[in-house]
């Protein structure tokens, strides 16, 4: 008799029911969606960390800058025999401004600790060129300082100079694991990557953009500073931009530096054993490596600003507030329109009492049809929310992630950029709103509440309803 | 048995007090037939009630076979309800959303009767009532004389003791009025039951063997 009376007060009573399905509906199709949608924030902020961070890296090691490492301006002389124009081209490698450097001592000290699985050192370093025709006097002249921070030696003749300046990143990668560290967001997709035999080979891993640009294919040579190296391999970042434009080995980046980096590494790349252990690998580090900033990928997440930064503000706090309100609301809704029928239907309910229905039995029927409701409001919700998660991934609004804007001062910032680059470097990312189980799981959780506080208020109403009263009222 | 001693069911409405009945006083023998008469406003519903096990009064007792009714948990007079009385209702009181059958398994339920059962019985019921054609019809699908009949075989499939009727001809034409008093004593008569009826039909208070009058709460009995 319960499933008959059910379907048919269903069937009899379909825009009711349709009003309140479509309420509940209204609330849980939000839930699904902004709960997708935070998903797929997390999601493209896992990738831009990915990115910046570099797969399979847990934690970064950097010491900060002191006011005497940042290395002298680099000083260009330019010889000039006899009068008139001269093309001339130099080249002056520096540790990247304002890191600091650790012995390469500090790489063992890591990776002796327990809880960490790989530890390997980098060397960041930049490369300044300068191109041009120089018409200079020859002599002492006054300096000039080029964009980039090089020092440009000679008194200017009478003629114009046309001086180029430019410059691009070098890393120095420890060949023997390049699963850890600045590499390990690239992939290599011409040629070959680093081997472990590799250590002080005069060869170089080469970013597709920047091997784009300058027309740089495998097997090419490619001269740093005067030292020639083969190019083994393009790599192309997984996402956003590379950590550096060059790679070459550690040896040979520690020998190109015109400051001397002989046995010094800018930052060591720690992979823990398990993400449990990140925690206390940090602090140990901390400890024992006085003066260096540990930095973990939950550091970075916290410095990422930008558009993804705000539309994941706007997913967690607007967005959550939203749909707890809606949802709020549409339980209230759907408990006073069912309250408001069993009002309707006090008639009804008060002849079931007289006739022998005990309280339980009116109420199971009454809970019966708001649990329908809210199933019905469930099912249309899932199919709403799911059509909105969809348009999300369709439309893939494009999210910018910032780095650095907000880092703490020298120490902090990216684990594979040094942090005056991580000031400007921003991330790409598609957004998307991944459906998960656990998001249906929600809002199958959600139909069910939904259905049961509906039946309660209706419960509660029919429960207190006398028989003699119900039908005193209508007659 | 009915035996009411010194019913007393007072209503409160706003500040004033009303005695719908003022101490009545009443025998109802097994089988019999009572008509309670009275002008509205003067307390025959609420002492049908009384009888029904639909409210308690304020004061006084209300015996049914010894039990007071007035001092039985909800849960018992609900099992009083469901087994020994059934209710004619002036409006017929049908489910509207369940059939004929269904509105007179609807009785069946609180006895625990199984579906099969149910339907048998249902099914019986209403070819007594002569509506054994219109099983599965909706109440909106009947008229009002049909409605009723499926309203007296929902109270007689449980085979009741007692049998209730507030005004059931009050929303029925001359001619269904006739019938349906007819159905009523003649389901009196072959169940063998108790059977009071509230109407302010003289035409039903002749038929009756007994009639009590009930006026501003006090009942008097007569003997046609």
């Amino acid at each position: 008799m319960f499933l008959i009376y059910l379907r048919r007060e269903l069937r009899r009573r379909r825009r009711a029911a349709l009003l309140v399905a479509s309420g509940l509906a209204v609330g849980i199709a939000l839930v699904i969606t902004v709960s997708s949608v935070a998903t797929g924030m997390r999601d493209a902020q896992d990738e831009v960390l990915k990115s910046l961070y570099g797969v399979g890296t847990d934690l970064a090691v950097k010491k900060e800058g002191q006011e005497n490492d940042r290395p002298e301006p680099p000083a260009f002389r330019f010889e000039q025999k006899g009068e008139g124009e001269k093309t001339q081209s130099k080249e002056f490698v520096r540790p990247t401004g304002g890191l600091g450097s650790m012995d390469e001592s500090a790489v063992r000290t890591v990776a002796g600790r327990d809880g960490v699985a790989a530890a390997v050192g980098g060397l960041d370093l930049h490369v300044d060129k300068l191109n041009g025709k120089f018409a200079l006097d020859p002599g002492e002249g006054p300096s000039q300082q080029g964009p980039g921070g090089p020092m440009i030696q000679g008194r200017p003749g009478s003629g114009t100079s046309e001086v180029e300046v430019d410059g691009y990143s070098l890393f120095g990668v420890d060949t023997s694991d390049v699963t850890v560290g600045p590499m390990s967001s690239s992939e290599i997709t011409k040629g070959k990557g680093f081997t472990s035999a590799q250590a002080d080979a005069k060869v170089a891993v080469v970013d597709s953009g920047y091997a784009r640009q300058e027309k740089i294919e495998v097997g090419d040579t490619f001269t740093i500073s005067g030292t020639k190296f083969e190019v083994i391999g393009i790599a192309t970042a997984d996402t956003g931009e590379a950590a550096a434009n060059v790679y070459v080995p550690l040896e040979r980046a520690q020998d190109l530096s015109a400051v001397d980096m002989k046995d010094k590494v800018s930052a060591v790349y720690v992979k823990a054993t398990d993400a449990d252990q990140v925690d206390t690998v940090k602090a140990a580090i901390e400890k024992e490596l006085a003066g260096t900033t540990v930095t973990s990928s939950s550091d970075l997440a916290d410095q990422v600003s930008g558009s993804l930064s705000t539309v994941s503000d706007l997913a967690t706090s607007i967005g959550r507030w939203l749909s707890v309100t809606v949802l709020a609301a549409a339980f209230l809704v759907a408990g006073l329109l069912t309250s408001s029928a069993v009002n309707r239907r006090v008639r009804e309910f008060g002849t079931l009492k007289a006739i022998g229905w005990r309280s339980g039995r009116v109420i199971r029927q009454i809970a019966g049809e708001a649990f329908a409701h809210g199933v019905l409001g469930g099912l249309l919700g899932i199919a709403l929310g799911i059509a909105g998660a969809l348009a999300v991934t369709a439309a893939a609004p494009t999210l910018t992630a910032s780095m650095g804007s907000n880092q703490p001062a020298g120490g902090g910032g990216m684990l594979i950029s040094p942090p005056r680059e991580a000031a400007s470097k921003s991330v790409e990312v598609a957004l998307g709103a991944p459906l998960t189980a656990t998001t249906i799981a929600l809002a199958v959780a959600l139909a069910v509440a939904g259905g049961l506080v509906a039946g309660a208020f209706g419960g509660w109403r029919a429960a207190r309803l006398r028989p003699a009263d119900a039908l005193r009222r209508v007659e | 048995m009915y035996r009411l001693s010194g019913v007393v069911k007072r209503y409160r409405r706003g500040r004033a007090t009303i005695d719908a009945l003022a101490g009545v006083d009443l025998t109802i023998e097994d089988g019999d037939q009572l008509v309670i008469k009275g002008p509205t406003g003067g307390g025959k519903s609420t002492l049908l009630q009384m009888l029904g096990g639909l409210d308690r009064p304020t004061s006084g007792t209300v015996e049914l076979d010894g039990t007071d009714l007035a001092r039985l948990s909800e849960a018992k007079l609900t099992r009083v309800r469901a087994a020994t009385v059934g209710f004619v209702f002036q409006n017929f009181n049908l489910i509207p959303t369940l059939n004929a059958q269904e509105n007179v398994e609807a009785a069946l339920v609180p006895l625990g009767t199984r579906a099969a059962e149910r339907r048998r019985r249902a099914a019986e019921a209403l070819e007594s009532v002569g509506l054994a054609e219109r099983r599965a019809h909706l109440p909106s699908e009947l008229s009002g004389g049909q409605q009723q009949r499926v309203a007296i075989a929902r109270a007689l499939v449980k085979q009741p003791k007692v049998l209730l009727a507030d005004e059931p001809t009050g929303n029925l034409d001359e001619n269904m009025r006739d019938e349906i008093v007819g159905l009523l004593e003649k389901m009196w008569r072959e169940h063998g039951l108790t059977y009071v009826v509230v109407t302010h039909d003289t035409a039903i208070a002749r038929r009756a063997s007994r009639v009590a009058t009930i006026r501003k709460g006090h009942v008097k009995v007569a003997e046609n």
